[in-house]
């Protein structure tokens, strides 16, 4: 930093842009005036309101089952898909594979959500399945674009992989499914949890597409907050977004923990990991 | 690495098929063939029924009828109100791309210089916010920019307006919260690229009498190409096709393709028109998509 002052100068400009916004959510949330932009002085009651606003309180679990699904999943296909093009020469369709996972990562959310949402509905008709549209339709659809981004992580963690451990297992005779098992998924576990994270937050986040696939039945809770934000400031959001602020800041806290005890080799490994993520 | 070819398949027998069609039938049904469909959607009429179109395939007295309607993409050429909507996503996405990449490009570089420890530091502090809520971010800014937000508050407060300015619901608003919550996305590749950088690279020039801001624009910049269209294909293609942003911080005069799509799928129920409008988009994107998959296959192969 000492040769570019510049840089330096707008790395903490930079920050300062992207925390001041959401400091200003946080000190809000203990106003106690309805009105979110003129403080009245602290208050906590809206973490009180919150934790009684039941619509809310059953979107989150919503959210949270289908996350936790959603991340499981796309933690084995995605894993799946970077061995296949880490590991494997080539093959028919390499090329369709390795397009079907990055294109997810960049695709708008809104074509993604009515392609899905038209295929749900050809395939109700053709099959009968899935005869309603809900927690269901909203997994596949969140599996899908999930394991694009697991599996991006993954393949970079895969290719730092020695392969000539994996090799002598192999050679002394263990079969491809036990040396996998025994041997590749232990070294690249990092990988699989920082994937899986990724994609419970990805998922836990997602409206869009979620809007799109669901039913009456599942109203996730970026539905809830959306239709709640579309009418205005609301002092029980801010209070929402500071506990969600809280659980990542806490869970990024210790990964960086982790990080910096394991030593600095892999620590450069996972590094990669994460940058590869997006 | 010699007997690359060989190799794999003596590891993987015969479950090597398995391992591969998993992932690939799962993507092929539910990420390319809902494409197909909203192609074949697209080229249906609107109808008053469940689902809301004609069919495209009717079969019946052993002929095979294949009705295909252009009228929807016709229609969207012709009314203004579709034209603008696109020009004005391309527009907002790239004055978005731009700015992201003015502020993101010294912010990664100066992560990439800064001594190895507070590397992942910064590194977590970039990327935190976008493990967040997208939503939430979006929102924070309505509580800044409105009439009687905090901006406004503080300027009527310092003496410097009278009446407030308006900034939400203006196409100022949907950049800034383009900007805003796609940052980190252009700061992560090209930090990711110019830790690679060959340090050695930038001394040969500046040994060779090369001045600081030559050594940037020669070297620096060229080497960091890939990072550079990586970064801008991550905030482009999506910003094209935003919905959130314009909704909650656009006005009504933010035409953009992601909120039109929206309403004709939601409001009007036509499902053949919202269909025509994704064909274009993805038309006009395909070419973006196409340089962030070489981009990222180059960097999976390395």
């Amino acid at each position: 930093m000492r040769k570019s002052s510049f840089s330096g100068v707008m790395l903490i400009a930079g920050l300062l842009f992207l925390y001041l916004p959401m400091l200003v959510l946080v000190v809000y949330s203990f106003n106690s005036s309805r009105l979110v932009t003129v403080w009245a002085g602290f208050s906590t009651r809206w973490y009180f309101e919150l934790m009684r606003d039941e619509q809310i309180l059953s979107a989150v679990w919503i959210s949270l089952r289908i996350a936790f699904f959603s991340a499981s999943m796309a933690v084995c296909l995605g894993t799946m898909a970077a061995f296949v093009m880490v590991r494997f020469a080539r093959f028919r369709g390499k090329t369709a594979l390795s397009s079907m996972v990055t294109a997810p990562l960049v695709m708008p959310e809104v074509i993604t959500g009515l392609s899905l949402l038209l295929l749900f509905v050809h395939m109700a008709q053709l099959i009968g399945w899935p005869e309603d549209r809900g927690m269901v339709t909203i997994w596949i659809a969140h599996t899908t674009f999930c394991s694009a981004y697991v599996a991006v992580v993954v393949a970079s963690r895969l290719r730092e992989v020695d392969l000539s451990i994996e090799e002598a297992a192999m050679d002394l005779g263990a079969r491809p499914l036990r040396t996998f098992f025994q041997i590749t998924l232990p070294m690249i576990a990092p990988a699989l949890a920082a994937g899986w994270l990724l994609a419970f937050t990805l998922s836990l986040d997602d409206l869009v597409i979620a809007s799109f696939v669901s039913g009456p039945g599942a109203t996730t809770l970026p539905m809830v907050v959306f239709s709640s934000v579309r009418m205005g400031v609301s002092p029980k959001i801010n209070a929402l977004a500071t506990l969600i602020i809280m659980a990542v800041s806490l869970a990024t806290l210790m990964a960086w923990y982790v990080m910096r005890r394991s030593e600095s080799r892999r620590r450069q490994a996972m590094l990669q990991d994460m940058t590869a993520g997006r | 690495m010699f007997n690359f070819t060989v190799r794999p398949r003596r590891l993987f027998g015969p479950g090597r098929r398995w391992v591969i069609a998993v992932p690939l039938l799962w993507l092929t049904l539910f990420f390319l063939l809902p494409f197909g469909i909203v192609l074949k959607i697209s080229l249906s009429q609107a109808a008053i029924s469940i689902p809301p179109y004609s069919a495209v395939f009717d079969y019946a007295n052993e002929t095979l009828n294949i009705i295909l309607t252009f009228g929807n993409y016709l229609f969207l050429a012709t009314d203004s109100l579709y034209v603008s909507a696109y020009w004005g996503s391309v527009k907002i996405a790239l004055l978005a791309t731009v700015l992201c990449l003015l502020i993101g490009y010294p912010m990664a570089y100066a992560m990439a210089r800064a001594p190895a420890h507070w590397q992942l530091v910064l590194l977590l502090l970039v990327m935190l916010p976008s493990w967040t809520s997208f939503l939430i971010r979006v929102y924070a800014w309505m509580g800044i920019l409105s009439n009687n937000g905090l901006i406004n508050n503080v300027l009527i407060w310092a003496g410097l307006i009278d009446s407030p300015i308006r900034m939400l619901n203006t196409n100022f608003a949907v950049i800034l919260g383009i900007v805003y919550a796609y940052l980190p996305f252009m700061v992560l590749p090209l930090y990711a690229n110019l830790t690679r950088l060959d340090v050695s690279l930038l001394e040969a020039a500046s040994d060779l009498g090369s001045r600081k801001l030559n050594t940037l624009l020669r070297v620096t910049l060229p080497l960091s190409k890939g990072g550079i269209i990586a970064g801008s294909m991550l905030v482009f293609i999506p910003a094209v096709g935003e919905f959130v942003i314009p909704e909650l911080l656009g006005g009504p005069s933010t035409l953009m393709i992601g909120k039109v799509l929206w309403a004709e799928f939601f409001h009007n129920r036509d499902w053949p028109v919202a269909s025509a409008l994704a064909m274009v988009m993805l038309a006009i994107l395909i070419v973006p998509i196409a340089l962030f998959h070489r981009y990222q296959s180059r960097e999976l192969e390395e």
